[in-house]
């Protein structure tokens, strides 16, 4: 079973926190194939946000096969996730080494985490993002 | 959800008038425009004399709008009072009673109705003595005997005035819990007021904000934070043709929270507003026009 923290201040919207929470249960091992998540009864009881929020969340993780409704049983675990990026994955190994470039450069940390910050948005704009509904 | 039959809440044009109407009547409420669908949880926000109490009185039966109709679960709200839970502001209670004889009025008074075990377990989450007499009780408890005498009546529609307002943080994320699991479970629709909006961000998906006696946003928080964008860039550039709700320049810098009506000036950095900040930007600027899901559906189309 997982249990969802959520932080009202992160500026992340609330059913991306749960999308993200399960994810990383599924990275860990804390959750597997065939494991049952919590109902929305009980991630609102304990967290007192919308209930519309966890089931969309739900939906959202059964969109991307990673989960499945069965009626009047509850949602369940279809598939587990692998470590996304492993230590040794040369995406890791670009990355360790941009780091220490920037370093060198005299960047500290907030300059570094600014700038990627920039760049991740730029790369990875969401969906509710002005630039679609126009 | 134009369909009568889905909504849980509709006001069309309600005005509601105190004070004899030659001694300089005052308008509580005026031209309330809104629809509420079932299953939803409301947020009604406003300054202090918005006219938020005035609302959800209306809304319970225990006030007739001087003008306009007001529709509660499909009919009027005096016929829909028996599917109707009502927590006022100042939690009217018998002191006399003890917690036990408060919860057993409540079952004699909603028969068929009553979920003992549910307005039980609240006030035992609480650690209330059920002997204990309402008198004796802080004001916080007497907010979970009021919350318990509510939910255990099993309403379609709660409406809570300021139902957070007593209680101290934990036992109000508790109790916003069990606000919470009625809605999941029961799909019952919650119409709470508050003028602490963060205390509401999370739990609601609805916004009805009240100012000046009037609707001046109403809909779908998730809707009503995608339409608006709060945008920072430099002092001197345009915001036309966009509907600005509030700008601000410091220095070189200009700030401003907008509706926009098409694409933004590429110079401009845009950030998705929080429910708080969205609230504070209409309550600053009054003259600031707002929008209704009338006009939503005008703009869709």
């Amino acid at each position: 079973m997982v249990e969802y923290r959520i932080d009202r201040r992160s500026g992340v919207a609330t059913y991306v926190q749960i999308v993200q929470q399960t994810k990383q249960a599924l990275r860990l091992g804390l959750l597997e194939p065939g494991d049952k998540l919590p109902t929305a009864r009980e991630v609102v009881e304990a967290t007192a946000i919308n209930p519309n929020t966890v089931l969309k969340a739900y939906r959202e993780l059964e969109r991307e096969g990673l989960v499945e409704a069965r009626r009047g049983l509850g949602t369940f675990v279809r598939r587990s996730l692998g470590t996304a990026t492993p230590a040794e994955s040369p995406l890791h190994g670009e990355l360790d080494a941009w780091a220490s470039k920037a370093r060198e450069a005299g960047l500290d940390r907030e300059d570094v985490a600014a700038l990627f910050t920039a760049v991740l948005e730029k790369h990875f704009t969401d969906k509710h993002s002005l630039g679609d509904v126009s | 959800m134009t369909d009568t039959a889905g909504l849980a809440l509709e006001a069309t044009a309600v005005g509601r008038r105190f004070g004899a109407r030659w001694k300089a009547p005052a308008w509580a409420l005026r031209d309330c425009t809104f629809k509420l669908a079932a299953g939803r949880v409301c947020a009604v926000v406003g300054p202090n004399g918005a006219g938020k109490s005035t609302l959800l009185a209306l809304a319970a039966g225990l006030l007739v709008p001087t003008e306009g109709t007001v529709t509660v679960l499909g009919t009027d709200p005096a016929s829909a009072r028996t599917r109707v839970g009502y927590v006022a502001q100042d939690k009217p209670l018998y002191p006399q009673l003890t917690v036990a004889e408060t919860l057993r009025m409540g079952a004699d008074l909603n028969p068929g109705r009553w979920d003992a075990a549910t307005g039980e377990r609240i006030v035992a989450d609480g650690g209330l003595d059920p002997a204990a007499r309402v008198r004796s009780l802080s004001g916080g408890q007497r907010t979970r005997v009021a919350l318990a005498l509510a939910l255990a009546k099993r309403p379609e529609l709660l409406l809570l005035d300021e139902p957070m307002a007593d209680l101290d943080p934990l036992a109000r994320h508790e109790l916003m819990g069990v606000l919470m699991a009625q809605a999941a479970q029961h799909g019952t629709t919650i119409v709470m007021s508050s003028h602490v909006v963060a205390e509401l961000e999370g739990s609601c998906d609805h916004l009805l904000l009240i100012g000046g006696g009037r609707v001046r946003l109403s809909g779908e928080i998730d809707d009503l934070l995608a339409a608006h964008v709060r945008v920072s860039g430099l002092a001197e550039t345009s915001l036309d043709p966009h509907t600005v709700v509030e700008a601000r320049t410091t220095g070189r810098q200009l700030t401003a929270l907008v509706r926009p009506s098409g694409p933004l000036p590429e110079s401009l950095r845009t950030s998705t507003p929080s429910l708080e900040e969205l609230v504070l930007s209409y309550l600053r600027n009054p003259q600031a026009p707002g929008t209704t899901p009338a006009e939503h559906e005008k703009a869709a189309i």
